[in-house]
């Protein structure tokens, strides 16, 4: 279902209360292929934006990054794959033909002084090819890196990955790219979200991505589960003394909102045993 | 080995507590026969331990009512252990009549939990352990003693690590095998799990300890995963994460049988369980008890059609 536009500027901007510094908005990408996005220009010049926190927005092409500046984006993200299968089913492409398309947008970008935030999907498996060989994520990743992406997100994109297998990658990842400029993007398709975001950690990784109230389910398997639940993330965090400025009451509070919002159960476990029914 | 490399153990034993702790905390009554049909099935997964049920009053527990019949009517395969609750003499007594080979004990490291939970304090609930103990060691009768509230108390709150501490070291001094840590809210964090087992680990050996971690908060596989790099290599879990939090209406308990040997394939510990018949013995639970599967491994792979 298409969630109204002032819907989505109220999610963001209790978000932005939360202590969250980065907040990915909206994508400007053509609304025949990603309707629930149409609404990008109006969400992006109707949200608060608060001093000191960021608003990237997803941009596949150079069209998408000049409608998206426009709109007055000040930070923008490229999707690449380690999957050729994978590329060529999402964007009709190969991998060498979408970081070709991504070049035009990072000298765009360059030009304009916009960071701009590299996503590598498939990090740990592809729904298609299965197994992804850890040294072609480094290799993307390196090429990514050295066009200029400040931030290299590695997406578990459907959530097979463990703790062994997200260990082995980030190995080859890290001799390619420094770990400061790293971030994981873990889904929790199977559950091991948490546990892979912790080795991560350990080696680390200081950049976590994760959705509130775990929205957003996975393309590639019905029902399941997709995306990490922010509260479930900064409750382990928390725990173990890590600072992320985040204020979980708030996080659970604004997860609370969508989901009544959306009519639909939250994906966070914190949020679910907290709500004494 | 790849495990061996990280540091890990090579060999995590997984003890199922599905039937009982599981069954225990769910709403349903499960038929007789449909209980020993779940053992049955999960006798031929390959894992190592399966908590069968409790031999505690049926007023208490109206679950464990057939605690008998459920002993007596199961399929006992060899190299598989089914241990009962014996939470007092009279239990335990009725279990060896029963045909029962192994026990466990239910300690608390919290006062206030053990006063609610069992109506005594924890000393006095000690007391009575002991007496089983005594009687299993001259009927040489392992006995497993577990320590609820490990990392935080739906009374009390926070839970110190040296009481953790105190109370597993006097289960260990009575004669329990094994100590089973039970974050029995699953408020524990990686950081609070690390804390609770750097004590505990002064008074009992790595290799008789083992983890009960409940997945109300959502943190179990990362604090599985911070015991196991610790050392520890046993592990309890739930088929299809059977049973819910009695503290927390709606939210979840025990972790998933399916996603804690997921997690340990991916790392190369060998487990000697087939995921794939413990995902059938998940369905087939669930199906009995109407609902949907609390294991995410499960939710995914019956979903795509495929198991990975």
């Amino acid at each position: 279902n298409v969630v109204p536009t002032a819907v989505k500027i109220n999610l963001i901007n209790m978000l932005s209360e939360t202590g969250l510094q980065v907040i990915e908005a909206t994508s400007f990408v053509s609304p025949k292929w990603v309707p629930q996005m149409a609404d990008h220009t109006e969400v992006m010049q109707g949200i608060n934006k608060l001093p000191g926190v960021s608003y990237p927005v997803l941009t596949p092409n150079l069209k998408g990054f000049q409608a998206a500046v426009a709109a007055g984006a000040k930070e923008v993200s490229i999707f690449g794959a380690a999957s050729e299968l994978f590329t060529k089913k999402n964007i009709n492409c190969s991998i060498e033909e979408s970081l070709e398309r991504f070049d035009e947008v990072m000298t765009a970008a360059r030009a304009a002084s916009i960071p701009v935030r590299g996503y590598v999907s498939c990090v740990l498996g592809c729904p298609y090819e299965g197994k992804i060989s850890a040294a072609k994520v480094a290799e993307v990743s390196k090429k990514m890196y050295s066009m200029g992406c400040y931030e290299i997100s590695l997406g578990d994109t459907i959530g097979i990955g463990t703790p062994g297998s997200m260990k082995e990658m980030l190995t080859a990842v890290m001799k390619e790219v420094p770990v400061g400029a790293l971030a994981v993007h873990c889904h929790d398709t199977y559950g091991q979200a948490l546990a892979n975001i912790l080795v991560a950690l350990q080696m680390g990784v200081s950049v976590v991505d994760a959705s509130v109230a775990g929205l957003g389910g996975c393309p590639y398997a019905q029902g399941a589960s997709g995306n990490v639940a922010t509260e479930d993330l900064v409750y382990m965090l928390n725990g173990l003394g890590i600072h992320t400025g985040v204020d979980l009451q708030k996080l659970m509070d604004t997860g609370t909102f969508i989901c009544n919002a959306l009519n639909r159960r939250t994906n966070s476990k914190v949020s679910q045993a907290s709500c004494r029914l | 080995q790849e495990s061996e490399a990280s540091g890990l153990p090579e060999y995590i034993k997984i003890v199922e507590v599905g039937p009982r702790d599981g069954l225990q905390n769910e709403k349903v009554i499960v038929p007789t026969d449909i209980k020993i049909e779940l053992i049955n099935r999960l006798s031929r997964t390959g894992l190592p331990a399966i908590e069968v049920t409790s031999f505690v009053s049926s007023k208490w527990v109206p679950q464990m009512a057939d605690h008998k019949e459920v002993m007596r009517g199961i399929e006992r395969h060899p190299g598989v252990q089914y241990p009962v609750l014996t939470p007092n003499l009279q239990g335990f007594h009725s279990a060896i009549a029963a045909g029962a080979t192994e026990v466990s004990v239910f300690g608390a490291a919290s006062e206030s939990f053990s006063k609610m939970n069992i109506n005594c304090s924890i000393e006095e609930s000690i007391e009575k352990f002991e007496e089983v103990a005594k009687s299993a060691r001259n009927m040489n009768i392992p006995v497993r003693g577990y320590v609820s509230c490990a990392l935080g108390c739906p009374y009390e709150g926070n839970v110190i690590p040296a009481k953790v501490a105190e109370v597993s070291k006097r289960l260990y001094s009575m004669g329990c095998y094994e100590i089973s840590l039970g974050d029995t809210i699953g408020v524990g964090t990686p950081g609070s799990m690390k804390r609770m087992l750097e004590a505990v680990m002064k008074e009992i050996p790595l290799s008789a300890l083992a983890v009960h971690c409940h997945d109300t908060y959502g943190q179990a596989l990362a604090n599985i995963l911070t015991a196991i790099q610790m050392g520890v290599a046993v592990v309890d879990s739930s088929v299809a994460g059977l049973g819910g939090c009695p503290y927390a209406k709606g939210a979840t308990g025990n972790v998933a049988t399916e996603d804690v040997i997921y997690m340990l394939n991916g790392l190369g510990i060998n487990t000697g369980v087939n995921l794939y018949t413990v995902m059938e013995a998940g369905n087939f639970i669930c199906t009995a008890l109407n609902k949907k599967t609390n294991s995410k491994v499960a939710q995914a792979s019956f979903n795509t059609g495929t198991i990975n």
